[in-house]
Order: C-alpha cells, then structure tokens, then sequence
C-alpha cells in the first residue's frame, strides 16, 4: 500500500501535468465528424492543438471561442455563440465539445446555459450535438479532463430509456492511457471472440495516423459516430479500461443498467488474462489458438527477460492510470519502482505495492530517481534531459512525446503488447547497463598501456 | 599439431588424475556431446590479449558465428575485438590459395590495424588441406617486423579444454621469455614494502571482473607481470617468465605453463579461485605463502579481515534471503567447486554439481567441500540436468549460457555463469554481485505467473 506524498513545493518545475481542457479535446478527437472547442484565450488552443500535432503527427481538429479583454470582463457568451455558428456553418460537424478553460470557469461562465441560448437561437443548427463540459486546469490533469469528457458524451447522447439488446454488441470505455495502437489491439482482442465493439472514444479510428483521398479534413479523421454512442444502450456488456473512468462507468451503468466489467489496465499477463477470461464468459466461446499462442509469447519472453528487467531500478513519471499500470506491470517482473510520480491524485494510487506515490513534477522525478540511482525512467519526452542528466536509459511513455516518431502506434496492451515492452525494457537496461570500471595498475605507468587509446584507430 | 604433440596435453602430469591406469581426457559420444572444439578453446584463451590481432584461418563457418561473442573486457586497446577471418571459399580450397590468402591477410590485418602481435588460429579444412601456417607466419613476421605466432588447432584435434592447453603450449614455446619487464616505477613503490611480481595463469577478466581484484594486488605490492590472458597486451606475456609467484586460476587448463615455468625457470605455483570470499582470501594467502615474506603475510591478513568484514554486512541482508535455498551448480571443470563454495559462504545448499569437465581432483575438492554424498552430475545431456534438478528440488540452476534456454522454457529459475556475461563475479565485490543476481532471479515474482494456469484453462481442466 502506497503512501500518497503531497506536494509543498510553492513552484512545478519541469511539469508533468498537462491540462484538463486537453484532455478534454482529447477525448472529442476520438469522435467522428467532431470538433473540440476550447473556451479559452485563444492561446491555450494553439498550445494544445501544436501539443497534438507534435504527439500524433497529424493535423488536429481543434478551435477556440478567442476571449479577449472585453469579453473577459463582460461576458463571453457571444463569442462562444458565434464560434458554434461558424463551426456549424463552416465545418458541418456531427458534435462540438465545448470545453471550459480556467479562464472561462474563473470567469464564471455558464456553458450549460449558453448552449441552451445556442439552441434557442440557431434551431437550424439542431442536428449538432453540442457537449459541454466543465474542465478547469486549475484542477486535474489530462487524464481527469478526458474523463470528464466521456462522462458528458456518455451523458449528453446515450439515451435514457430501456432498450432491446443486441446479442455480441459490447462497450468499451477507454481511458486517455490507451494510444491508438491500443485502440486496435483492444478491438482485434474482441473481435476474436466473435464480439463487435463499440469503442468510446475511438482515437484508433481517428489518431492512428491515416491518409484520406480527400487528403486535408477540417475535422477529425475517424472516431465513433454518433448513432453508435446513442445504441450504447443495446449493449449487452461494457467493458471500462482504466479506472479514471468509474465515474462515466457509473453513469453509463446507471441510464442503461447494463453490467459492466472494469479493468485497471490491460498490461501484463494477470491482467489480459482477466480480459481474455471476460470475454471468453460474454462470448460464450473458448480462447482461440491463436490467442493462446500470444499468451505462451508472452510467458516466453518474461521468462527471458525476467533476469534483465528482474532488480532493474525504474522510476515512472505519468498520470495515474498509466502510472499504476506500469508499476503493476513492473512490479510483476521483480523491477524495483524506486519513484513514482504521479501529476495528480488518484484514490486507487494508494492501492499500488510499492511505499509511496509522489504526486508532483519531472523535477521530483529527478530528484528521486538521482537519490534512489534510478537506471531507467519511464515518462514523457520531457523525460529526455533528465534521463541524459542522470546517466539513465528513457522509456517514453504518456503524453507528450514529440521527439520520436509512432508514439501514437505503438501498441502497450495486450499479450503482444507486453512482450514488446518487455523486449524493450531489457534492450534499453541492456544498452546502459554499468559494467565494471576498468582498473589500471599504478604498476603499469609508463608502460605503452598509457596512450593506447590513442593508438586503437584504424589507420 | 602432430599426434604426439597432442597426446603429451592429454596427458598432462601436473594433472593429479593422469598418475592412474586409466589417464587422459575422456573421448566425446558421437549424438551426444555439446560444447565446443579445439579451435574454440584455443582462441578463447588467446582472444584476450587485447592489442594483437586475431585471425582465425579457415572458412566462413569457424568465425563467422562465433566471433565478438566473448565476455572478456580490455582497459585499452580493443584490437582484439575486431573479427578476422580469411574466409575460405570453393576455389581457395580447390586451387590450394589458403596459404596465400592467409598472408595476405596478415598483411591486411597489420596495415589497417598495426596489432602489437598476430595470432593465426588455424582450421579443420586448412589442416586437412595441409596449409602450412608455421611458414606463412614465419614470412609475414619478417616481411612485417611484427610477431606472428601461428596456433595449430583444428576442430578435430579434440575438446575445447584441449585447445585451451594447446595455446597455452604455443605460447610458452613462443611467446613467454621473448622479452624482460620493465623495470618498477619508481613512483609506483610503496615506502617500507617489497615489491613481488606475479603472474595470473587462467584468469579472463569476464565482465571485468577482474578489475574488482586487481587494486588489492596493487595495495600489497603484487606487480602482476601478466594477466593470461584477460586484459593482457602481448609484450606482458613476453615477460611472464620472470615471475617470483604464479597463481592458476581457471585450475586445470592452463596447469602446463605453470607447471613448465616452474621446470624451467623454479617458479613456485598454486591453483586457486576468485570466486567466493574463502576462496579470494586464500588465494590472497597462498601469494604470501609462495612468496614466503612475512611482512606481506600480516599485512595479507589484515587486508583480508578488512575486506570479509566489509563485504559481510553489505551481504549480510542477501544471506539471509539466500540461507537454505537448494542450488545445483552444472558449470563443469574448475567452476564446478570454485562455485560451489561460493555458494555455501551465501548459506546455500548445493544440491549437486555437473563434473562434466572436470577432473579427478576436481571431483576430490568436490567431495571435501560438500562431502561424500555429493551429488556429481557427469552426463551433460540437458534433458537429464531438468531432471535432476525437479529430483533435488533445486530453486536455482548456475551454469553456462548453452543451459539457459532449457532451463527457462522449463520454466526453473538460473543464473548464468558463462564467459560471455557482462557481469562481473570474481573476488570480494563480486560475490555481493552474486549474492544480488541469486537473490534476482530466485525470488522473481514472473515463476509464480508464468506456471499458473489461466482461469479458462482451470475450468475446462
């Protein structure tokens, strides 16, 4: 059981929280024909839209209601009216997030009301659904603001009525934690057991980085439609992965009363075999062969990579449900977790096995991960500096990661999922693994021993 | 390499067991032999000398996979690491051009990497041919002004242990006494102490292992001439022959140097190990014994209890998650006892030990250390050794890297102990080092996971 370390620094040096408005946006970027608006100053969109493009390669979809000083002090409910007309009328989306800031919560706007008065005013525009949700980053972090944002969508168009089921559909609810390589790997997993899912939000379907003949989209590329959020009340099961998710679960659950089974993580074998075991009871079918041949993969290379990742000494950085993933996961290879930072609080961060869970920045991820003699970390690509700072290795991991390419592809769940990360993990403790430094005898001085580094050159 | 030549090795007469009827290195079972040749012994035992250049005669198959593949580390040059072969191919077999590719690759070799020696190893298919190595280094030296010393040690001559003897043999006849050692920095002395030299005859510096031993040679005033071969440069070995004191460390394979630089020039030797703290202290011991000089004895015996003392409250915590827990050892030769009394300091059990390679008196150090009811474990077969360890109720498996993958896919925890780990084990440090990987991989949470059976397995079952 983990203690939980509150912060007392008065500053965050090197952050490792990201908003709660981006996280929001986040979770609209995984719906079709959508687009996130922020109401904000128009820089915290631009921030937030250059922060996407850099993780996913991709053009985002993404807008601002662009407050400015007036309208700060005297209201900016027109500038979001008017920035939901133009959306409509340029850019005919499905569904517009609309997303407090900290700017806009301070100011005490009321987006509930506006986009009732947006609904009075423009009934042309009806077929739009417009979602608002409360996302201040003054609280929170992406993860917490993504969650916020599938709450909304699960509240704003799963209807409230007792439907008929429709055998082998199932929910998915899927935690910001989860990439779009994660998003694919989860649908194949179901698809397997003859189950069609419907994947909320589907970033898979829309951030996984694909061409269209049309080549540039205003919005986004993919992502659950509409029409499927609304039969996610025919379900017969839904699936919640990650735990930052129980409030949306708990609301899911409680307008279509269909059971639901939660998942801390699907990283590690204990925990996609509780997957693998779900969906073998909702199916009714056996384990395929060939998923069973993905599991022995897997148990093959924990038992190859047990002595390498075994002892290994990691600190993790990253928001709470990847964070406790990660330390399961490791944990279960016999790697010692020796930091583990959190970027806000989470209640089940105290369930994890190790002593304590710092709730902090990058700069108490080095500090503890330099007293502690950390040899890998495992964080964001702000994780770089430190990690070269430290002499240790860098697994990258969360968001953002600007500095390599396919961050967004790579698959983390899973039996194939693991495997990956534990050849990974064992490649880069390999790569930096400190050998014993060589030893030069005082008696040896002035022999030719003392320029033969010199002397090793291929002439 | 003629019969004779290779029957005197097989029979060697520092080897306690070869006094008996039945003498000489067991014959291999066609089906059912691992491990590897004459040739992968001999350059094994060479390879570490770092600043030579090692050119391994012969086609494609002898280097080709085997090269870079070796845990041996250099403070220095690194020249050893580059990998060369002639590479025979069809016509260099068919017109008979073996010897002369081989000259020129010397030539090559010395142009591009000016080595301070070059070793030719030579090959199964160059040896049947004929090739005449002595010759071909005899020219390259002269037309070079490098020493090129040739090494005739082809597959089929025998085991890798014979090769290991067989360089050793070239090197005592070509090599030790071709030059004298540098006098003693004066800035080196310590005031008050007498300086010995010393050699180490065995000793491969795996991981760098040994660089955890070396500075309390140097404490005690122990110049080592030479390290054969680990971390060794070809004028060391030059001068191994003015040593006052020779330790043999990888025991038998080496005997036959110590034993002819004791014929010949009245070095006093010993055979000891690094691994395990009863074992580094004594052969700490042994050097001040063999070199007979009091002071160096007291202050040998002070260094040791500071040492003991040290390493044993770091391992104090491992032994008491070690103590009991059941290892079986299958390292074969020397390894076989040096490992099993490293493991008893750790309060181990050692269930039983592989004597593949080893010989009589190995298995008589074994009996002494673990007593007559030692179980020796003599076939190699891996089937065999899974067998033995389910019956023994072992935790642990310690062996070389031809048993990890058995081992592992039978789900059983092991630490390897190979010569191409980059872990070092050897003296004090060393065995906190083991200490931590035994306590790693015992206890590693994955044995559990992976031999549970899933639900959906559970309840068709």
């Amino acid at each position: 059981m983990a203690d939980i370390v509150l912060p007392t620094k008065a500053l965050a040096v090197n952050p490792l929280k990201v908003s709660q408005p981006i996280g929001a946006s986040l979770a609209f970027l995984g719906l079709a024909r959508a687009m996130p608006l922020e109401h904000g100053a128009r820089g915290c969109t631009s921030f937030n839209k250059l922060f996407f493009m850099r993780h996913f390669h991709d053009p985002i979809a993404l807008q601002t209601t662009a407050m400015d000083q007036t309208t700060t002090v005297l209201g900016a409910d027109d500038h979001v009216l008017e920035a939901l007309d133009t959306i409509c009328t340029k850019n005919q989306p499905a569904v517009i997030g609309l997303i407090s800031t900290g700017l806009s919560e301070t100011q005490g706007a009321d987006i509930p009301r506006t986009v009732a008065a947006f609904r009075a005013a423009c009934p042309h525009h009806d077929g739009v659904a417009v979602i608002p949700v409360s996302a201040a980053d003054t609280l929170g972090c992406l993860e917490t603001g993504f969650a916020a944002a599938v709450e909304a969508i699960v509240g704003a168009l799963v209807p409230a009525e007792a439907a008929a089921r429709r055998p082998g559909q199932i929910n998915v609810l899927a935690s910001a934690m989860l990439t779009p390589g994660d998003g694919e790997a989860i649908r194949d997993w179901i698809g397997a057991f003859g189950l069609s899912p419907i994947i909320l939000p589907d970033l898979a379907d829309s951030l996984d980085g694909h061409l269209i003949e049309d080549g540039f989209a205003t919005l986004t590329y993919g992502g659950t439609p509409p029409e499927a959020i609304q039969a996610m009340g025919q379900s017969v099961a839904t699936l919640v992965i990650g735990p930052s998710l129980d409030r949306a679960a708990d609301l899911l659950a409680a307008r279509t009363g269909i059971p639901d089974h939660r998942f801390l993580g699907l990283l590690g074998l204990d925990a996609c075999d509780a997957f693998t075991a779900t969906l073998t009871g909702l199916s009714g079918r056996p384990v395929p062969p060939a998923l069973e041949r993905k599991r022995a993969q897997l148990q093959d290379a924990m038992v190859d990579c047990q002595f390498q990742v075994g002892g290994a000494r990691v600190a993790l950085a990253a928001d709470a449900d990847l964070l406790a993933c990660l330390t399961r996961f490791l944990a279960g290879m016999g790697a010692e977790v020796v930091a583990a930072v959190a970027s806000t609080r989470a209640g089940h961060l105290a369930d994890l096995p190790i002593e304590s869970v710092v709730i902090g920045d990058l700069e108490d991820l080095e500090w503890l991960a330099r007293e502690q003699g950390a040899e890998l970390l495992v964080t964001n690509s702000h994780g770089a500096d430190i990690a070269r700072r430290l002499g240790a290795a860098l697994l990258r991991a969360g968001f953002p990661i600007y500095d390599s390419h396919g961050a967004h592809a790579r698959t983390w769940v899973g039996y194939g999922g693991s495997r990956q990360l534990l050849f990974d993990l064992a490649n880069l403790l390999a790569g930096h693994y400190q050998e014993i430094r060589p030893y030069r005898s005082r008696f040896r001085q002035g022999s030719p021993r003392d320029d033969e580094s010199a002397r090793f050159r291929p002439c | 390499m003629n019969a004779e030549e290779i029957l005197a090795l097989m029979t060697e007469p520092a080897c306690a067991h070869n006094d008996k009827a039945k003498s000489g290195c067991a014959r291999p079972q066609p089906g059912a032999t691992q491990g590897g040749c004459c040739f992968d012994g001999a350059r094994n035992a060479l390879l570490p000398i770092a600043d030579a250049a090692h050119i391994v005669h012969g086609p494609i198959g002898c280097a080709g996979s085997s090269w870079d593949n070796r845990g041996t580390r250099s403070s220095g040059s690194e020249t050893y690491r580059i990998g060369m072969t002639t590479d025979l191919g069809e016509m260099d077999v068919i017109l008979g051009r073996g010897e002369k590719r081989l000259l020129q690759g010397i030539a090559q070799a010395v142009e591009a990497y000016r080595p301070a020696a070059v070793f030719v190893y030579n090959t199964c298919v160059p040896a049947l041919q004929g090739d005449d190595i002595e010759a071909v280094a005899r020219v390259a030296a002269e037309r070079h002004g490098v020493p090129v010393v040739p090494v005739d040690c082809a597959g089929f001559y025998g085991n890798k242990n014979l090769g290991n003897r067989l360089a050793g043999e070239v090197v005592y006849r070509q090599v030790i006494g071709s030059r004298e050692p540098d006098p003693v920095p004066e800035a080196a002395r310590l005031p008050g102490i007498v300086t010995h030299d010393v050699n180490l005859i065995g000793e491969w510096n795996v991981g760098g292992e040994f660089w955890s031993v070396a500075p309390l040679f140097d404490e005690l005033g122990l110049r080592i001439l030479c390290t054969f071969s680990g971390d060794s440069r070809f004028r060391e070995v030059q001068t191994m022959h003015r040593a006052r004191a020779n330790m043999v460390v990888c025991s038998k394979a080496m005997l036959h140097v110590a034993r002819k630089l004791k014929e010949d020039y009245g070095t006093p030797f010993f055979e000891g190990s690094f691994y395990g703290i009863q074992d580094t202290s004594q052969a700490f011991r042994d050097f001040a014994r063999v070199l007979g000089d009091a002071d160096l004895t007291r202050r040998t015996e002070a260094l040791i209890i500071r040492e003991e003392a040290r390493v044993g409250a770091v391992l104090a915590p491992l032994r008491r998650r070690l103590a009991g827990k059941r290892v079986l050892i299958f390292t074969g030769g020397y390894k076989s006892w040096s490992v099993v009394s490293a493991a008893q300091d750790l309060g181990m059990v050692v269930v039983a030990t592989g004597t593949e390679k080893s010989t009589e008196e190995d298995k008589a150090r074994i009996t002494a250390l673990m007593g007559l009811d030692a179980v020796m474990i003599s076939d190699n077969d891996q089937t065999a050794l899974i067998e033995a360890f389910h019956r023994l109720k072992a935790d642990v498996l310690i062996a070389g890297d031809r048993y990890i993958y058995p081992t592992l896919k039978s789900r059983l925890p092991f630490l390897d102990i190979d010569h191409v780990r980059n872990i070092g084990y050897a003296g004090y440090d060393g065995m906190i080092e083991l200490a931590r990987n035994l306590d790693r991989v015992i206890h590693s949470p994955v044995w559990e996971q992976i031999r549970r059976r899933p639900v959906w397995a559970q309840a068709a079952a």
